[in-house]
């Protein structure tokens, strides 16, 4: 079967990638490592898209200009990041939009419990599942060749071109030749192995990540990324050890537990370690920026392991967690059933609860309630945790995905030597490093893997349908 | 205060893992998957129920039952789960949803006794159409031989002796069910009055069957992930062929009594255009939905309400199929037979009515006036969220 353009992967980034090809007129085949059922790889977990606009645009309100948006990438990323690419991503979500609808994406406002991202993210109507479906009926529309269980173990690449991709699947063991070939098969975050090496031995002589859990698909094993790597010596950005991490209850499954075990009540409480000490201002921020550090700051804790302690005048004010909290009486024992010591923690309650200095308590906004003369401080909606009956949640860092990486340019080529391959292409999380060199910000994993998927997608195209790129 | 005091009440039933009330297995699945849902709510433009359930922390009986019957099973919300099977969270919300709607249909029958007659509902379609059958052929064949005119057969009156008690007992029946219906999920609903607006509204939804369209008005799953109208109008083509119908009898009623103006009537009386219209409709519907419902995703619904289904829409088809025939064999010998046929199935239909599928209309624009009257009051919930 004779194919244009090769995709590798079947996540957004891929999608985005085979429909454009696909559009510009390329015959185009998709190969999906997962099975049907588990299509779309960590897209079916997300659930929006940061969008630049200098208007309201339908279900975004005010405005999130090119400025702002940079500067909160630059924010969260310490500056690690390349204003270029970071640009051209910020340019093209405010574009792309109605291109997603024609490809059956729906968007709505978010409804509750998301509002602080009103004016800054697009939601997906059922979230990111939804759109993979859609997408996944686009293509097959326009005539892509979609295969599942699929998974490439290695490319061929001479002189900087790609030539075929080695297919194993249910029918065994196959060469694909095809004009060119874009590369969105994901990160590494679900080779536990890799997880591990990446992270090391800490000075407690622990291996951090043997505790991590991964929020997303079992299937972003890393092998394509690591050949392109290793085998092909591509050129590289980003650390192994940097990935979107998130603080997530403890129990959730160790793959796919996807947003609904996110705990979101580290803002009203405190947050103990295993050795029941407090360990970071919890009061710091709001959600989104919260929502990027505490994965990476309980990662560094002992046991990586990490308590959200409530008091009921927090119940019903933060999204309900997806499984019950452990619930005592009075504190003591509920350090008692979490596990931890009890004269620490009480310790660390009593002078946390010492501390506090009420003001006027408002977790809508960044308000005055704060502590004094406690380390670490808490800065806002800090209240003494004194009305039982008490909550204790344990979190464990929950890995989104990693952004070691493919390094790239504006035409999402591979490259090797610092030469950009002439039909070799990278999208998605294989490449979002090049971006996010740390941290996160809700919804600029989409906004990266869409921009680098059509780019890709129209450059792969063109390479192989002989058009000047 | 008493705000705080429920909520903690609750979150504290929730933080021990046990849900409030005496739950069924169904109702329980039911709680445990919105536990999941309400944690995630990616779900939440495409109907009513999660906004209505994102009000809630904790899911008792009668939320329960009020969220299953707002349930439209459009299977939207399947298909865009991160959690469905082969997930080992397993949420498959219309399923869970229907298998309690199913429940509630039985559970809330009057006389209670009766409701059983859902448990195998294919058998009780089944059993009351050959009762209708048998009871009008036998009534036709001792009739006058030949007869050219219906009430020839049947005389008007004697007709009007039999369907007036069965029908007034079906109204009677299902008012009484949803009227405790509604006394449950009123307290769970905020237990505010229905407003006009409120009223207007889940009127609005029920008559255009809003919540089969998506959310995104290019309607509702059915054998995979695409969207599509063809429930929606399927149902559309069912619901008002039988208000049409219904309405053709009731004018012809009028006719017969006000005006002195016995059947047969013939195009255009008004009578006559609407039956035709109504069973044209009917019969298109009816078969519509029968298509949709063999095409329909194995993972949609529950399974065993199958019969249920398709028994409701095979007594509605067979309906307006017999009273078509019946208008194209006017005269002809085969007539009362086709007359018997049409009446012994309408029999078996209002026979059956307060316990066969009829009732999730019913219980369905009950939970959507109870839906526009919560909508309108203030949550109680203040989620900082994200």
């Amino acid at each position: 079967m004779h194919t244009d353009v090769l995709v590798i992967g079947g996540g957004n980034a891929a999608l985005c990638a085979a429909l454009m090809a696909a559009e510009a007129g390329a015959k185009v085949t998709l190969l999906e490592a997962a099975p049907r059922e588990w299509r779309g790889g960590n897209s079916g977990h997300t659930r929006n898209l940061r969008c630049m606009h200098d208007a309201p645009q339908d279900v975004l309100v005010d405005a999130y200009p090119e400025e702002e948006f940079w500067q909160d990438l630059l924010k969260v990323t310490g500056g690690i990041t390349n204003e270029h690419l970071a640009r051209l991503t910020i340019r093209a979500s405010s574009t792309c939009r109605d291109w997603m609808r024609k490809h059956g994406v729906h968007f709505q406002p978010p409804l509750s419990g998301a509002l602080h991202v009103a004016r800054t993210n697009a939601f997906f109507m059922g979230g990111g599942k939804a759109l993979v479906n859609a997408y996944y009926r686009s293509a097959e529309k326009l005539g892509v060749q979609i295969r599942y269980e699929a998974k490439v173990e290695r490319i061929e690449v001479e002189d900087g071109c790609f030539v075929a991709a080695h297919v194993s699947s249910t029918q065994g063991t196959e060469r694909l030749t095809a004009k060119s070939c874009v590369l969105a098969a994901g990160g590494f975050e679900s080779n536990r192995d890799w997880l591990r090496e990446a992270w090391g031995q800490n000075e407690r002589g622990e291996w951090p990540a043997e505790n991590f859990l991964i929020r997303g698909t079992q299937f972003n094993q890393g092998t394509l990324l690591k050949h392109l790597l290793d085998d092909h010596g591509a050129d590289r950005i980003g650390d192994p050890t940097q990935a979107h991490m998130v603080a997530i209850d403890a129990r959730a499954p160790l793959y796919d537990g996807g947003i609904c075990t996110r705990i979101d009540c580290v803002s009203l409480g405190v947050v103990v370690n295993r050795d029941g000490q407090r360990f970071y201002d919890e009061g710091e921020d709001f959600w989104p920026k919260r929502y990027a550090i505490w994965g990476r700051l309980v990662a560094q804790q002992p046991g990586q392991i990490a308590y959200s302690i409530i008091d009921s005048k927090a119940v019903g004010r933060f999204m309900p967690p997806v499984f019950p909290g452990v619930v005592a009486d009075t504190l003591p024992e509920l350090a008692q059933k979490l596990g931890l010591p009890v004269d620490t923690f009480m310790q660390t309650l009593n002078s946390y609860n010492a501390a506090c200095r009420e003001g006027t308590f408002d977790h809508t906004t960044l308000d005055d309630c704060h502590t004094e003369g406690v380390s670490p401080a808490k800065t806002h909606w800090a209240r003494p945790i004194d009305t039982g009956p008490f909550y204790g949640y344990a979190v464990r860092p929950g890995v989104t995905f990693t952004y070691l990486g493919l390094k790239t340019d504006d035409t999402a080529a591979v490259r090797f030597g610092d030469v950009p391959s002439p039909n070799l292409f990278v999208a998605g999380e294989m490449m979002a490093g090049n971006v996010l060199g740390k941290g996160y910000t809700a919804g600029v994993g989409m906004s990266i893997g869409t921009a680098f998927g059509r780019i890709a997608g129209t450059n792969a195209a063109k390479a192989a349908l002989g058009v000047q790129a | 205060m008493n705000t705080l005091n429920a909520l903690t009440r609750e979150a504290k039933a929730l933080a021990n893992g046990e849900p409030m009330g005496n739950l069924t297995a169904p109702e329980t699945e039911v709680a445990r998957q919105l536990q999941i849902c309400n944690a995630c709510r990616y779900c939440e433009g495409f109907c009513a129920m999660f906004p209505a359930m994102t009000r809630r922390l904790e899911f008792g009986k009668a939320d329960i039952h009020f969220l299953a019957n707002l349930c439209h099973n459009c299977g939207a919300c399947l298909h865009a789960c991160q959690y469905a099977p082969p997930h080992e969270f397993g949420v498959n919300v219309p399923r869970a949803m229907a298998t309690v709607r199913g429940q509630t249909y039985a559970d809330y029958a009057w006389p209670a006794p009766l409701g059983r007659l859902y448990q195998r509902n294919g058998l009780t379609l089944s059993l009351a159409l050959a009762a209708g059958l048998a009871l009008f052929i036998w009534l036709a064949s001792s009739a006058a031989a030949g007869a050219a005119d219906f009430y020839a057969i049947f005389p008007h009156n004697f007709l009007v002796s039999l369907f007036a008690p069965v029908f007034l007992f079906a109204v009677l029946a299902l008012a009484l069910g949803v009227r405790r219906f509604w006394r449950d999920i009123g307290p769970a609903t905020t237990g505010a009055p229905l407003t006009g607006p409120a009223a207007a509204e889940a009127t609005h939804d029920v008559l255009r069957l809003k919540y089969l369209d998506g959310g995104h008005g290019e309607g509702c799953n059915n054998e995979d992930d695409a969207f599509g109208m063809s429930r929606r109008r399927a149902h559309h083509l069912t619901f008002y062929g039988f208000v049409l119908c219904f309405a053709a009898t009731s004018v012809a009623t009028l006719y017969h009594y006000a005006f002195n103006l016995p059947a047969p009537y013939d195009l255009p009386s008004l009578p006559k255009l609407l039956g035709a219209v109504g069973g044209v409709m009917l019969c298109m519907g009816t078969l519509g939905l029968l298509r949709l419902k063999l095409q329909r995703h194995p993972l949609h619904g529950d399974a065993a309400q199958k019969p249920m289904d398709y028994g409701f829409i095979g007594l509605l088809f067979l309906i307006s199929a017999s009273g078509l025939v019946l208008w194209a064999l006017r005269g002809q010998a085969q007539m009362p037979l086709a007359l018997a046929v049409h009446l012994g199935s309408v029999m078996a239909l209002f026979a059956t009515l307060p316990y066969n599928k009829f009732a999730h209309g019913i219980y369905r624009s009950a939970s959507l006036l109870r839906h526009a009257v919560e909508k309108r009051q203030p949550n109680r919930l203040g989620l900082g969220g994200e």
